[in-house]
């Protein structure tokens, strides 16, 4: 197996030093380092992170191959920094049984561009009914130990705590999308002047912080573990914040998109503002850049979700939700959080390889840069501008709202497992 | 003016103005044996109407033609639309088909906008009613019929009463009023109240009966009787009773005030038939000042400077 040492990178922003990575590992780090037959890439510059982590990305495949693949989602994530990806359930047929999961487990471990994680459904085609087979998609090799009815709520109280108690038997974690269904009857947006302004119907914060309220109460009295997917409000931070102090085993995500676009942006009428949860207020944006930086919000995920052009190209209300994530989040946080000062590098590891891996159980990432460890690392160069062009990225979708706009940072490099899925910032 | 007309907001006080001035001009045209300009020959103005609303489609209809423009109407129901095309396909449609205007109603919010910003059409786009956004051209027509009948719009007091919540009437309605100096004021249930309304540029009462006596101008909004399914309010009874307009009501308001609806309306639900057929309602005039209204944006959009009526009526404009 080939070799590389990365010269001159400086791991979590610290001192530059070499890293010489054989064998699937780092084997050694220190200054001038050589091996006979080693790559050399010059990292001079260049910030070293542990690989990234996605705790919440949409393949799409199976059924909507035509948004996005796991071949070029996962192609999208090693672009974007990422070595493993959490794959949403909501596919079609829905990852709801061990066959399922287990065959977009094994398209990931075929194209080799990142790890992928399959999420599983809490339950049954996501109706919110009945248990999906929790044991067995956590049995089967792909090991699921995150279930998520991601887009749709598990609102029903009786399942959600059945649902917590039982992946307890595997070590598993229900990931809630908090969205309290009859207060969000027709949201298009969030609700606020904005959507007054608009005439579109409101997405209140209280949908989002109702449901997040009961279910820290019910993780507590159960003793699980809980996470809350993409939070996207002032009040659901307070909510986590309440709950960590309780030393609940609560843990939650916010996306790129969240800590820097506002509900002002919809006044264009432009879907592809869409997105669920909605974009919020200004003082929403604050609360969650400083939930982030204090640690109350473990990691960012970047809820990429493409969408053939056919599904945003059109009018706010038939327009899907969601937007393309990973392949500018990095970015995004550098902008926002450690150009801001809110967040050093090693803080980045921490928010998106090392928590969302410990999350995840995703073993060999999310572990620091030292000697013998798995060789999952990404080489980001913060000083390297760029306008995000959406024809140009590895997504099959184009719903990017960054399009046109300069990202301060790029991916230099990904190497998964010593080798690299990505150099010069190309798929290698 | 703008080249759209997607909203009252998008209107200076200057330009609602001239339209209000251009829709005074051009109703004098309805006292003529022909009632008919050639101001726009050789114009095509499409209504693209997504919505039953044989009221407003038909005036679109009538100040197009008597503007001379050719019209077609694009309904949704039995067209291409019921087979599943999309907004953008039907734009790119009427614009192969050389739209010079597009006067849209559509159940959504903003499709009027996104017609107009997403670069399919290039002709100018008229909202005709979106979803609970906007109504701009019935909140001229509504100001066109104050005017014409209180001598002015400047300081008066004009209170719109209902179900604002899902109203674009309202919505229109405050902007525009605002623009041209009424003090509006909002009356509804705070169920039927939008969440962010403490920023719009109007008061807010949950109180009929404290409003009529200063109010110039009443304006009662349909309510659907749907809404109580929803929870709204608990039953018309109790609506028509805290909300509803009657002679009782109607005679607390001052002797020159005026009832107004945009029609159509629930008699006997926010209006009882007395009022609505009083000689103080202005319903009946609503709609025909709607005409001249809509000549006077369809005029002003598509052919510009150029005097609409009165130098020569025989004259092309431009």
């Amino acid at each position: 197996m080939s070799s590389f040492i990365v010269r001159g990178a400086a791991p979590l922003g610290g001192e530059p030093t070499d890293l010489l990575l054989a064998d699937g590992r780092i084997v050694e780090i220190g200054p001038g380092l050589s091996a006979a037959g080693a790559h050399v890439v010059d990292a001079a510059g260049l910030i070293a992170l542990p690989g990234l982590v996605d705790l919440h990305t949409h393949l799409r495949e199976p059924g909507r191959e035509d948004a996005e693949t796991v071949e070029s989602g996962t192609r999208a994530a090693a672009l974007g920094g990422f070595t493993a990806v959490h794959a949403m359930a909501n596919t079609s047929p829905v990852a709801d049984t061990a066959g399922v999961v287990e065959q977009v487990w094994r398209m990931g471990q075929e194209y080799g561009h990142a790890d992928v994680r399959p999420v599983g459904a809490v339950t049954v085609g996501l109706a919110g009914e009945w248990l999906a087979e929790l044991g067995a998609m956590a049995d089967c090799p792909a090991a699921v130990r995150v279930f998520s009815d991601d887009g749709k709520c598990v609102s029903d109280a009786v399942l959600m705590r059945r649902a917590l108690e039982y992946v307890k038997a595997f070590d598993g974690v229900i990931a809630q999308h908090a969205q309290e269904p009859r207060l969000t009857e027709g949201a298009q947006m969030n609700e606020g002047e904005m959507s007054a302004l608009l005439g579109l119907g409101g997405w209140p914060a209280v949908a989002e912080e109702a449901i997040i309220a009961r279910d820290c109460l019910l993780a507590a009295h159960v003793g699980s573990r809980l996470h809350v997917c993409h939070v996207s409000t002032a009040g659901s931070v307070d909510l986590i914040r309440w709950a960590k102090a309780k030393g609940w085993d609560v843990t939650a995500e916010v996306t790129p998109h969240h800590l820097v676009l506002t509900d002002d942006l919809v006044r264009s009428y432009d879907p592809i503002y869409k997105v669920n949860p909605p974009l919020r207020t200004h003082s929403d944006v604050e609360a969650l850049r400083a939930g982030l930086a204090d640690g109350t919000i473990d990691a960012v995920a970047t809820d990429h979700a493409p969408h053939a052009d056919e599904d945003k190209d059109c009018e706010w209300a038939a327009a899907a939700m969601g937007m393309l994530g990973l392949q500018t989040a990095l970015a995004v946080v550098q902008q926002v959080m450690v150009d801001t000062g809110l967040l050093d590098w090693a803080g980045v590891a921490d928010r998106m390889s090392i928590r969302p891996a410990r999350i995840g159980r995703v073993d060999g990432h999310g572990r620091s840069i030292a000697v013998d460890q798995p060789a999952n690392l990404t080489l980001y160069d913060p000083s390297a501008p760029w306008v995000v062009d959406g024809d140009q990225l590895a997504s099959r979708s184009r719903n990017t709202p960054y399009r046109g706009r300069e990202l301060p940072g790029a991916v230099y490099a990904t190497f998964l497992r010593g080798r690299p899925t990505v150099l010069d910032g190309k798929i290698a | 003016m703008k080249r759209h007309l997607l909203s009252a907001a998008d209107l200076t006080r200057d330009d609602a103005v001239a339209i209000l001035d251009t829709a005074a001009e051009l109703a004098r045209l309805a006292d003529r044996p022909i009632k008919k300009l050639p101001t726009l020959r050789g114009r095509t103005v499409v209504n693209l109407f997504y919505e039953d609303s044989t009221r407003t489609r038909t005036s679109f209809e009538l100040a197009a033609k008597r503007l001379s423009a050719d019209v077609i109407n694009f309904a949704a129901k039995g067209s291409s639309v019921s087979k599943g095309e999309s907004l953008k396909d039907t734009a790119l449609t009427l614009e192969a088909m050389g739209a010079d205007a597009v006067v849209v109603r559509h159940f959504a919010s903003g499709a009027p906008h996104r017609l107009a910003t997403a670069g399919w059409i290039r002709g100018s786009v008229i909202n005709a009613g979106d979803g609970t956004h906007e109504h701009p051209t019935q909140a001229l027509l509504d100001a066109y019929t104050m005017r014409d009948r209180l001598g002015g719009i400047e300081g008066r007091r004009v209170s719109i009463v209902g179900d604002i919540l899902h109203s674009r009437v309202a919505r229109s309605n405050v902007l525009l009023l605002h623009t041209l100096g009424a003090e509006v004021t909002l009356v509804a249930p705070p169920t039927l109240l939008p969440v962010g309304v403490g920023s719009w540029p109007c008061a807010v009462s949950y109180d009929l009966d404290a409003e009529l006596p200063k109010s110039d101008v009443v304006m009662m909004l349909r309510v659907q009787r749907e809404r109580m399914n929803a929870a709204f309010f608990p039953s018309a009874r109790e609506y028509s009773r805290r909300y509803g307009l009657h002679s009782e009501r109607m005679a607390t308001l001052p002797e020159h005030a005026i009832v107004m609806h945009p029609g159509p309306m629930n008699r006997g639900m926010e209006i009882t038939a007395p009022v609505a057929d009083s000689v103080r309602s202005t319903i009946v005039e609503q709609v025909s000042n709607g005409l001249s209204v809509r000549m006077a944006v369809l005029y002003l959009l598509l052919s510009g400077s150029e005097p609409a009526i009165g130098r020569d009526d025989e004259t092309e404009g431009a």
